[in-house]
C-alpha cells in the first residue's frame, strides 16, 4: 500500500458523489474546450494568413469595389510579385441555409497566391481552361455529394440570376488549419457575364489580392500602393492579409468577449462543484484525519491527501472532458463547417483546460485542508462514534 | 526484584477548555509517575478528566502547565510536527470505536502507521503479519472493518497500535463497545502484551473488570488524581 492507493480509496469512497462530480467536470471541461475552439474557428482566417500576401480595397467600405484598371500599376508597384484580383459573389445553392463562402476569382494567379490549396494537376487545368469551371474545396463537396463534371447552379443575390457553375477541381488543404470550404470560380465569366447584363457594373473588382517578394516589404508595399491611388475616385486601403482577416473578427468582438466570458463562468462553475464536494468530504471525515494526525501524520501529508483527493478527481474529470472534446468538436465541426471552415481543437485549449482544471483541484482543496490541519485532534476524535 | 524505571513523568500538569466565555479546569495540578512495563487503569465518573490526561501524555492534547516526559523526552515542549514524528515512534492507540479507516483492509490498516517508517514494503508486510498474527487475525487480512465484529475490529486495532512497536500503548475505553465476551478477549490481549512484549500500558476505562487486568488503577474526579492507589 501506498499513499496513492489511499487517495484513489478515498475518492471513491462515495462513488455517486464522486462520479457525478467527475461528471460535471467532464461536463464543464467538455463544454471549456467546445467554447474556446469557437473562439479559434473565428480566428483561423487569421491564423492561416500568410505574411507574403496583402489585400487592397476600397478605402471607404469592402462593400465598393475598385476599378479592374488598378491592375496594371498595382504589379508595377516595387515590391509586388504577383496580383490577383476577385469579388465576393455571395451566391446561395439551393437555399439559404446552405452557406459558404464563394468568390470569383482570377484563377491562376489566386492559385498562385494559394499554394496551401492543393488539387491535382489535371484538375487544376481542367480548372483553368473552363470558363464556366469551379473548384471546391473537399469539405464543401463532401457535404453536397459534389463530383466532378457535375453542374452547380448558385442563385447570385449581388450579382442576380442563376448561375451556373462546372465542378472541375476539388482541393485539398496543406494541413487542417487551411479552410476547404471555399467555392471559387472565374472572375471572367462574372465580368462577362456583367459586360452583357450589367455593363455600369462590369470592370469592377471587390479587392486585389497582391504577393509581396518579401515578407519584410509589406508595410511599404502597402504605403506605395495606395499612395499611388491617393486622390483617385477609388482610393484605397491595402494591409496585410492578417490585418484585413482581423478586421472582419473584430466586428463580432463582442460575441467573442461573450463566448470568452462564458468559458471562464464554467470553469468558476466546476470550481465551486469541486469545492462543495471537497468540503462535504473533508467535513465527514475530519474524525479520519484526526485519526491520521494520532498516528503521526503530520499537516502536510493530511494536505497531499486532501489535495491528492482533490486533484485525483478534477484531472480524471479533465481527462474525459479533453476525451470527449474531439468527437464533440469533430460532429460540431461537420454541421457547422460553412460557418466555421476550420474546426480543430488547439494545443492552447488543451493545454488551458489542463490548467484550469488542476488550478480547481488545487483552489477546491485549500479551506478543507486548513480546517482538517488546524482542527485539534482530540476535537477531531470527539466527532467519531 | 529489580526497581524498574520511570517512562512517564507527570508533573504539575493542568489544563482547562474554554466554553464560550468559560474557562472550565479538566486538569489541575496533576503529579505522578509512571514506570516501564506497567499496566495502569485511570479510572473515574465521566468528565473526570481521564480522557484528557490520556491525551495529554500521548502528546496529541497540549499542557496549559507542567511538564510530561515520556522515555526522557519532555513532550511539553515539541512542535507539532516534532510532536507528530514523535507519536509515530513512541505511542500505539486503542480507541473506544477502534477508529478504523474503513476503506482499508485490515492488512492495510495495520500498515498506515508504518508507511511513516523509513521500512521497505516487505519489511512492512512482515512487521504487519507478525502484528495480526499476535492479534489471531491473519485470517482476516483482506477483511474490511464493517466485514469484522467489534471485538475483531479492537483486535486490528491493537495490532496497529503495536506494530511500530511504541514506547506506550494508550487505550481510550478500549472494551467501551464491546459485549462481554469481547471485552474478556481483548484485555487477556492487552494483558498478554504487557507480561509477554513489556509494554507499557495507560488505560482509561468505566469498567471494574477491565481494570482488574492493570497492575494499578489511578483514579480521577474533577480533575484531581486521588491519592489512593489499588495495586
Amino acid at each position: 500500500m501506498n499513499i496513492l492507493k489511499i487517495l484513489f480509496k478515498n475518492a471513491f469512497r462515495h462513488k455517486l458523489r464522486t462520479g457525478l462530480t467527475i461528471l460535471s467536470i467532464t461536463i464543464a471541461i467538455l463544454a471549456f474546450c467546445l467554447l474556446r475552439t469557437v473562439i479559434s474557428a473565428w480566428y483561423a482566417g487569421v491564423e492561416a494568413s500568410s505574411a507574403n500576401r496583402l489585400v487592397t480595397r476600397n478605402a471607404v467600405s469592402l462593400i465598393f469595389s475598385l476599378p479592374f484598371s488598378y491592375k496594371e500599376k498595382i504589379r508595377q508597384t516595387e515590391g509586388v510579385s504577383t496580383v490577383s484580383y476577385g469579388n465576393w459573389f455571395g451566391g446561395i445553392y439551393i437555399d439559404e441555409k446552405n452557406f459558404f463562402a464563394n468568390f470569383a476569382v482570377e484563377p491562376k494567379t489566386y492559385l498562385d497566391l494559394y499554394p496551401e490549396f492543393r488539387l491535382s494537376e489535371d484538375q487544376k487545368n481542367a480548372f483553368l481552361r473552363d470558363r464556366r469551371g469551379f473548384m471546391a474545396g473537399q469539405k464543401l463537396a463532401a457535404k453536397y455529394g459534389w463530383r466532378l463534371g457535375e453542374i452547380v447552379t448558385l442563385k447570385g443575390t449581388i450579382f442576380p440570376g442563376n448561375w451556373e457553375f462546372v465542378l472541375r477541381g476539388i482541393y485539398k488543404g496543406k494541413d487542417d488549419t487551411t479552410d476547404e470550404s471555399q467555392f471559387l470560380f472565374h472572375w471572367d465569366y462574372l465580368n462577362e457575364t456583367l459586360k452583357r447584363t450589367a455593363p455600369g457594373r462590369a470592370d469592377q473588382v471587390g479587392f486585389y489580392m497582391i504577393g509581396v517578394s518579401s515578407p519584410t516589404l509589406s508595410t511599404q508595399v502597402a504605403e506605395r500602393i495606395d499612395k499611388s491611388f491617393k486622390n483617385s475616385i477609388a482610393e484605397t486601403l491595402t494591409e496585410t492579409e492578417k490585418a484585413f482577416q482581423m478586421g472582419f473578427v473584430s466586428m463580432s468582438n463582442a460575441i467573442i468577449t461573450a463566448i470568452r466570458l462564458v468559458s471562464l463562468v464554467v470553469i468558476v462553475i466546476i470550481l465551486a462543484v469541486v469545492a462543495n464536494t471537497m468540503a462535504m468530504t473533508s467535513r465527514e471525515r475530519i474524525g479520519e484525519y484526526s485519526i491520521f494526525k494520532t498516528l503521526g501524520f503530520g499537516g502536510w501529508r493530511i494536505a497531499g491527501l486532501i489535495f491528492g483527493e482533490s486533484l485525483v478527481i478534477t484531472m480524471i474529470g479533465c481527462v474525459f472532458g479533453i476525451g470527449f472534446t474531439f468527437p464533440v468538436a469533430d460532429a460540431f465541426g461537420h454541421a457547422m463547417g460553412t460557418y466555421f471552415p476550420v474546426f480543430n481543437v488547439d494545443n492552447d485549449t488543451l493545454g488551458l483546460a489542463v490548467l484550469y482544471s488542476f488550478a480547481v483541484g488545487i483552489l477546491s482543496a485549500i479551506i478543507p485542508t486548513y480546517r482538517a490541519i488546524k482542527i485539534p485532534i482530540a476535537d477531531g476524535l470527539r466527532s467519531i462514534g | 526484584m529489580e526497581k524498574k524505571s520511570t517512562i512517564v513523568e507527570i508533573l504539575h500538569v493542568s489544563k482547562s477548555y474554554r466554553r464560550g466565555s468559560q474557562i472550565v479546569p479538566v486538569i489541575d495540578d496533576i503529579t505522578f509517575d509512571i514506570n516501564e512495563g506497567e499496566f495502569l487503569a485511570l479510572m473515574g465518573p465521566s468528565g473526570s478528566g481521564k480522557s484528557t490526561l490520556l491525551n495529554l501524555i500521548a502528546g496529541i492534547d497540549k499542557v496549559d502547565n507542567g511538564t510530561i516526559t515520556v522515555g526522557g523526552v519532555d513532550i511539553t515542549n515539541l512542535a507539532e510536527t516534532d510532536l507528530a514524528r514523535w507519536r509515530s515512534v513512541n505511542v500505539g492507540f486503542i480507541f473506544q470505536f477502534y477508529n478504523l479507516i474503513p476503506v482499508l483492509t485490515a492488512f492495510e490498516n495495520v500498515e498506515l502507521p508504518l508507511l511513516l517508517t523509513p521500512l521497505s514494503r516487505d519489511e512492512r508486510h512482515s512487521h504487519v503479519e507478525t502484528a495480526l498474527r499476535v492479534v489471531n487475525l491473519l485470517d482476516r487480512v483482506d477483511h474490511y472493518p464493517k466485514q469484522l465484529s467489534g471485538g475483531q475490529q479492537q483486535r486490528v486495532a491493537i495490532a496497529r497500535a503495536v506494530v511500530t512497536d511504541p514506547t506506550i500503548l494508550v487505550a481510550d475505553e478500549p472494551t467501551g463497545d464491546l459485549d462481554r465476551v469481547s471485552t474478556g478477549e481483548i484485555m487477556e490481549l492487552m494483558d498478554r502484551l504487557n507480561i509477554e512484549s513489556g509494554k507499557t500500558i495507560i488505560m482509561v476505562t468505566h469498567d471494574p473488570r477491565a481494570a482488574q487486568k492493570a497492575h494499578k488503577i489511578r483514579h480521577l474526579d474533577k480533575g484531581i488524581l486521588s491519592d489512593n492507589e489499588h495495586s
